[in-house]
């Protein structure tokens, strides 16, 4: 059983970094205009991507099905607007590989006209779980803190789980996004909402909502709405400003005290952490009928002229959206999707903004340098002192430098969460978080090379077992037959002989027989017809 | 004199009872070795180790008549491990066994195809769908890449292409050192 601490706790490692908040808080949140064409990918989320349900020439209305999801982990796609599918094929999607998948593009007829989704709810506090759950799937809903896991799966706690504390995790730590903020701050009516159809979908005792202290605004924004709601069983915990507060691990231990145990889930002490956003998504679906089509994204850096928050179209290209945010200043010298601790570098502003999307950086040269040359690790040990995750990142590197995936493991490779601290403070500036993600996306490859080659092996033996089956077989139709033949009379045998003869004479004629009456009859069934 | 020459004939029968049962009772019907071995193949079935199979090439591995360099499409991950596991050197691929290439998949062309049977019977692990005279099409995710369908084939309708690399199978690349002697100091 977890219990909040009165005062939070501090986890272990991390790093103040320097904010960059205030300067894409500047303008209000807007809506972005839509595009005339959208790239709408069909694997948005962790797990299965989503099968198209609609070919090209198909007119779509806004909030309609346009991919349904393949198996429990996965989530559905729906048009973000209305017009017409152009095409359902691979297009380059924001991903660190640069690569392309598969995308339905929709261009836009301008009306924004919306579908039916059915997938309103009234008296939702007197629901079934279940059937809110359905209706988060459905609306194709996944976290939209980063991760984009299917929020429908940690609605669904099991049989076997009591959930103590539901926390909502508002505590946005990298120091340009700004997209949580701003929502917190517009619409915490909707953020409120989808707390409390979230605490009943997951019978929560306890609900908390954690903010980190630099962000006085958003803290008094969601206090005067449970105010106005008069709701006083949530809390709202302003969390020491220290990166990576946010990271669910992290602000789990910060409210609780409580680590969530190596390579498991929150769920495994009675914790379930939702992000505001994905929050404010379950009430637009379950109170509007919307579902996830939009959200909140932050156009920032010093590359972009007006930097701020916008309500962007699922599929929207971010060249359209720095374009509003006043196009890109002199300074521009690269683009990442995400933060500059976490985000990866994008190749072209034509990429579709994706569920998971929460900033677009166009950082300048001094905001984003090139990485000086790396230097040999001197084992200062820094990196073990910021790593939130109490891993020793030195010994990480060896291992996955020497490539050797199986002590990298050892050292709870998986533990780690990528937030970049070690690498930023390495006085040798080696690439550490690179060679960790190096050794993960290998060991996973290894892993389905084992179970590939396992498939392989059972197929092999099973068509040995088949082919031995068969020959058995052969050979036992061939001694039949042998002994068959061994039984039948002797040619000495003259009478038994003729019998024989007579008997098989007799069948002969027997079919003859049957075959001219066949005959006959078709004939003059044929007669008859003409 | 007597006496400990009974008590250590006893003791002596009685621990030869013991190992006889034990022999018995815990009898290992394959050789763990051999299994061990052929965990770590890459079960592709090709036969270019000179071998009937991975299992066959696993067991003459365990009995010391094969090197552990004759697997082209395990390559150096495969020798490396073999390695590890029986204590030895590791060493080069054996070049007369092969390359080490790209992974590769069989594709039927199916205009071609004259539904002779004969890739089907060909085909290790059961992964080419058809019957006589009826088009023959390839599993892909079942397919191995060993190529031992391409030889029977009369119309030569058989083509191998490289597996392809969906975005999440992507793997991140090794940061390459830009300093080669930092390379070297890790080794």
């Amino acid at each position: 059983m977890v219990t909040l601490l009165e005062k939070p706790a501090t986890f272990p490692g991390g790093l103040h970094l320097p904010s960059e908040k205030s300067r894409s808080l500047t303008e209000p949140l807007t809506s972005a205009a839509i595009p005339a064409r959208l790239h709408v990918p069909l694997g948005q989320n962790i797990g299965e991507p989503a099968e198209a349900v609609v070919k090209p020439g198909d007119k779509v209305l806004r909030g309609q099905l346009i991919a349904r999801s393949l198996g429990y982990i996965s989530a559905p796609v729906h048009a973000p607007t209305s017009g017409t599918v152009r095409d359902v094929g691979d297009y380059p999607v924001p991903h660190p590989s640069g690569l392309s998948a598969p995308c339905i593009v929709i261009d836009s007829d301008g009306e924004d006209r919306a579908a039916e989704t059915g997938l309103q709810m009234d008296r939702v506090y007197e629901a079934d779980p279940a059937d809110i759950r359905q209706r988060v799937r459905d609306a194709g809903i996944v976290g939209l803190g980063g991760a984009g896991f299917p929020t429908a799966v940690k609605l669904n706690p099991g049989p076997d789980h009591i959930v103590d504390l539901l926390v909502i995790n508002g505590a946005e730590c990298e120091p340009y996004i700004t997209c949580d903020e701003a929502l917190m701050c517009c619409r915490p009516d909707d953020i409120i909402e989808g707390i409390r159809i979230m605490r009943h979908a997951l019978r929560a005792k306890q609900v908390v909502i954690g903010i980190e202290d630099s962000m006085p605004n958003a803290i008094e924004c969601l206090r005067k709405e449970l105010e106005r709601v008069g709701e006083t069983e949530i809390r709202i915990v302003a969390v020491p400003t220290r990166y990576p507060a946010g990271g669910e691990k992290q602000l789990i231990y910060t409210l609780t005290g409580e680590e969530v145990p190596s390579q498991g889930l929150p769920i495994d002490i009675g914790v379930v952490c939702h992000n505001v956003g994905t929050a404010a998504a379950v009430a637009r679906a379950i109170h509007h009928g919307e579902p996830l089509i939009s959200r909140v994204v932050t156009v920032t850096g010093a590359g972009v002229a007006r930097p701020r928050n916008f309500d962007v179209r699922i599929g929207t290209p971010i060249g359209d959206l720095v374009e509003q945010a006043g196009g890109y200043t002199p300074d521009v010298a690269r683009l990442l999707m995400g933060g500059p601790m976490m985000g990866f570098t994008l190749n072209s502003d034509r990429l579709p903004v994706i569920k998971t999307s929460n900033c677009i950086l166009a950082a300048s040269r001094a905001e984003a340098p090139d990485p000086p040359h790396p230097q040999p690790c001197i084992r200062c040990a820094r990196c073990a002192d910021v790593c939130p995750a109490s891993l020793l990142p030195q010994q990480l590197y060896w291992y996955a430098f020497a490539r050797n995936l199986e002590k990298v493991q050892d050292y709870n490779l998986f533990d780690c969460i990528e937030c970049g601290c070690c690498a930023l403070v390495c006085p040798s500036h080696i690439p550490l978080v690179q060679y960790y993600r190096f050794a993960k996306t290998e060991i996973w490859d290894m892993e389905r090379e084992r179970e590939k080659a396992d498939l392989a092996r059972r197929r092999h033996e099973a068509r040995l077992q088949r082919l031995e089956r068969e020959k058995k077989a052969l050979e036992e139709r061939r001694a039949r037959a042998r002994k068959a033949l061994d039984k039948k009379p002797k040619a000495g045998d003259a009478d038994a002989k003729k019998a024989e003869i007579a008997a098989a004479l007799a069948r002969v004629k027997a079919r003859k027989k049957e075959t001219q009456a066949a005959t006959g009859q078709a004939d003059g069934g044929n007669g008859d017809g003409n | 004199m007597l006496t400990a020459m009974i008590a250590i004939g006893a003791l002596a029968g009685l621990f030869g009872l013991l190992l006889g049962y034990s022999a018995i009772r815990f009898r290992v019907d394959a050789d763990p070795i051999v299994d061990q071995i052929d965990a770590l193949l890459p079960q592709t079935q090709c036969g270019q180790c000179g071998f009937a199979g991975c299992r066959p090439y696993a067991e003459a591995i365990a009995g010391g008549e094969a090197d552990i360099n004759q697997c082209p499409p395990g390559g150096e991950a495969t020798i490396q491990a073999l390695a590890d596991l029986l204590g030895v050197d590791p060493k080069p691929l054996n070049e007369e066994h092969g390359e080490h290439g790209e992974k590769m998949v069989a594709v039927i062309d199916e205009q071609t195809c004259i539904g002779c049977t004969l890739c089907i019977q060909a085909c290790p692990v059961d992964a080419i769908l058809g019957a006589a005279k009826q088009m023959h099409t390839v599993i892909a995710d079942e397919c191995t890449g060993c190529e031992l369908c391409l030889p029977p084939c009369p119309v030569d309708c058989i083509t191998m292409v490289p597996v392809k690399r969906d975005i999440s199978q992507w793997k991140w690349p090794y940061p390459e050192p830009d300093h080669p002697e930092i390379a070297e100091a890790g080794k």
